[in-house]
């Protein structure tokens, strides 16, 4: 006996343009609007200047002035490919793929994490989504929102969608069960305790997920060049098709500058908030031992008798 | 500014008064039930009580307003759940729990939250504080919750700090003070809510003996001023003793003794406590108070200022006047006073009024073990 899984699939694909065409095309539209945007900005400004900006980005996230050289030099490189434009059209679509991820990952991560029963049914959706070889996205998308950009960020989005849902969940799962106790032992609602205290702890691992569907999704890019995506994807699938290897290779390198950048840049973020507060708390620090509270002293032991 | 002070409950004496005998928690056969995660599957063709574990069983205790009631039993003993049902982190399996006449078990989500921050808040054995938050945050958390604004909490949150003596470092982090320091704010936390029932779950079992010593008698110190009713939960009988106002003994679930410090030494109600009391050092847990006699005659004043004490004693000068110490010292801080010849004083409660007096007899008695005081 044959049963036509694939036949089925195809089938919901059809009832699903048949009968919600309407919003795949909004979507659609909008979408492309909003990489248009990201994208213009990003090449309306002189090449230099948006070098210069994203260097003091790499700086200001990660404090290192090798990583600050790094990013300097090797956006310059591009640029002396001539790979520029289609750099920032990728990047443009790596940030809109990223910023849709995120906003439907983290709140999903946070739903499993507060719902086990949640979590038993995402589980296995998320492994048929990282399992299932990518190319396989690009079908549906196209035929969902026609050729070009917005296909390829629907696969992207997918696609990198679990590490999101992952690392959220396991973040605030992993909490320390007294500090969970000590929050709902002073009466607190479930969303003062998501807020005040699961959320803040989980923010490490939450950001290691973002960097994991920033990875996840520059990956991606590359494929979605084959659906007419272009940008870096664009080069890649070119270089492949006419068997150039100079062409394929200058596209190759482009993708690897921005992953090491991307990675390095988000990287260093999940240690930021814990950098801003060390120094917020020494300035506060120094203002209290100015005011001199005159304190008992915390070693003094208390006279009992 | 006087509203933001903490305060100890000025009507305390009015409502003992009032509901003198009436217990402030009652617990009433008290069972939890533990069951491993899936047995409620419909998989499984056993009754769930027989795969069920037993944490707490049966049992039953009162706690008055004011006083220090501890829990004491080794790991797996139930104590720690017991607490936790008093709150409702850990619900009952079977039985009832009672505080100033409120069912605990009927509240709703809503009421119990409410019940938890300004009734009954609670210290945790490994702190429990939040670390991304400064101290102030972490005291001032119980009002937020509350929704007291924002300068209103602070500045309760750094009076709280203050009394348990880290009013200078409101805006360190947890994790840049030690393990006692941590305690402390972890005390401030629950001080700083007014609430008037105060859960301790191995308050001090995670610190050093030196520091450990210190925070009981931060404990006691704070207990002076505020009267909270304290359900303290322990492994050391040293430290149930020292702190407790009744101590309740337990072993695998089940109430083995209940009864004062003297109770639990001069009865032990079967070998396990009898193994434990051996180990006591009786003269820092035994409090004059706790051996305090009436006196034998009326006039007390005049009988006993100058003719009980030996001749010796008298010659020095500094005796012609009788001897007072507070019920909270500890025996081992009178002997120097019954070695240097005297027999007998006098015991004051914390105003400094005579409540009875000591007799050596009546110390070297209850310091000595059991077996002995059978002999003589």
């Amino acid at each position: 006996m044959n049963l036509n899984v694939g036949g089925w699939f195809a089938a919901l694909i059809d009832w699903f343009l048949e009968n919600l065409g309407w919003l795949f095309d909004a979507v659609a539209w909008l979408t492309s609007q909003i990489v248009g945007s990201v994208e213009f900005a990003l090449i309306v400004l002189h090449p230099l200047v948006v070098i210069v900006l994203l260097t003091a980005v790499a700086a200001l996230m990660t404090r290192s002035i090798g990583i600050s050289i790094f990013s300097a030099v090797a956006f310059l490189l591009i640029l002396s490919m001539g790979l520029w434009l289609e750099t920032m059209a990728s990047l443009a679509i790596v940030l809109v793929s990223v910023a849709i991820a995120l906003l439907i990952g983290i709140p999903l991560g946070i739903w499993a994490a507060l719902s086990s029963s949640v979590s038993a049914l995402m589980r296995p959706i998320l492994d048929l989504m990282q399992a299932m070889p990518v190319f396989v996205y690009l079908i549906p998308a196209v035929f969902f929102f026609g050729v070009g950009t917005v296909p390829g960020i629907a696969a992207t989005i997918v696609f990198s969608i679990p590490p999101a849902v992952r690392l959220t969940e396991l973040g605030i799962r992993q909490m320390d069960s007294e500090l969970l106790e000590a929050a709902q032992a002073f009466g607190a609602k479930k969303s003062l305790i998501l807020r005040d205290v699961q959320l803040p702890l989980a923010f490490p691992s939450i950001m290691v997920g973002v960097n994991q569907v920033i990875m996840l999704a520059l990956s991606m890019v590359v494929v979605a060049g084959l659906v007419g995506a272009g940008g870096l994807g664009g080069v890649v699938v070119q270089g492949v098709a006419q068997l150039d290897t100079a062409r394929g290779f200058e596209g190759g390198l482009a993708v690897v500058i921005l992953a090491v950048y991307l990675d390095r840049v988000t990287g260093g973020a999940s240690s930021l908030p814990g950098v801003l507060r060390k120094s917020n708390r020494l300035r506060k620090e120094r203002a209290a031992a100015k005011a001199a509270t005159p304190g008992i002293n915390a070693d003094a032991n208390p006279a009992v008798l | 500014m006087n509203t933001m002070h903490l305060q100890a409950p000025a009507n305390d004496h009015h409502k003992e008064a009032m509901n003198a005998d009436a217990p402030f928690i009652k617990v009433e056969r008290l069972t939890k039930i533990f069951y491993p995660p899936r047995v409620r599957s419909r998989l499984s063709r056993k009754p769930a009580s027989q795969n069920g574990f037993k944490a707490v069983n049966d049992v039953s205790f009162e706690v008055k307003r004011g006083e220090i009631f501890v829990i004491m039993g080794l790991s797996g003993s139930g104590k720690s759940t017991i607490v936790r049902m008093l709150n409702r982190l850990i619900d009952t399996t079977e039985g009832s729990i009672a505080i100033d006449g409120k069912d605990v078990g009927a509240l709703d989500p809503t009421q119990l939250r409410a019940f938890r921050n300004e009734t009954i808040n609670m210290v945790f054995q490994h702190f429990g504080l939040f670390p991304h938050q400064s101290l102030l945050d972490n005291v001032a958390f119980g009002l937020k919750v509350r929704g007291v604004d924002r300068q209103t909490r602070e500045a309760k949150a750094t009076e709280a700090l203050q009394l348990v003596g880290l009013g200078g470092r409101t805006h360190a982090m947890p994790d840049q003070l030690s393990g006692g320091m941590r305690q402390r704010v972890g005390l401030a936390r629950a001080l700083a809510t007014d609430a008037e029932i105060l859960l301790m779950d191995e308050p001090f079992s995670a610190l050093d003996p030196l520091i450990r010593q210190d925070m009981q008698q931060l404990l006691i110190q704070l207990q002076r001023n505020f009267k909270k009713t304290i359900v303290f939960v322990t492994h050391d009988l040293d430290e149930a003793m020292y702190l407790g106002d009744q101590i309740m003994v337990m072993k695998e679930g089940k109430r083995i003794q209940r009864g004062t410090a003297l109770d639990l030494l001069e009865a032990p109600a079967d070998p396990y406590i009898e193994k434990f009391v051996a180990e006591v050092n009786r003269s820092k847990v035994l409090l004059a108070g706790m051996l305090a006699e009436p006196f034998p005659g009326s006039d007390h004043e005049d009988g006993c200022s100058t003719g009980v004490l030996p001749p010796k004693t008298t010659t020095d000068g500094t005796s012609s006047r009788v001897i007072h110490v507070t019920a909270a010292t500890v025996l081992a801080d009178l002997l120097p006073v019954f070695a240097a010849g005297c027999d007998r004083l006098h015991v004051t409660d914390q105003q400094g009024l005579v409540i009875g007096q000591l007799t050596a007899k009546k110390v070297f008695a209850a310091l000595s073990p059991k077996e002995s005081v059978h002999e003589s």
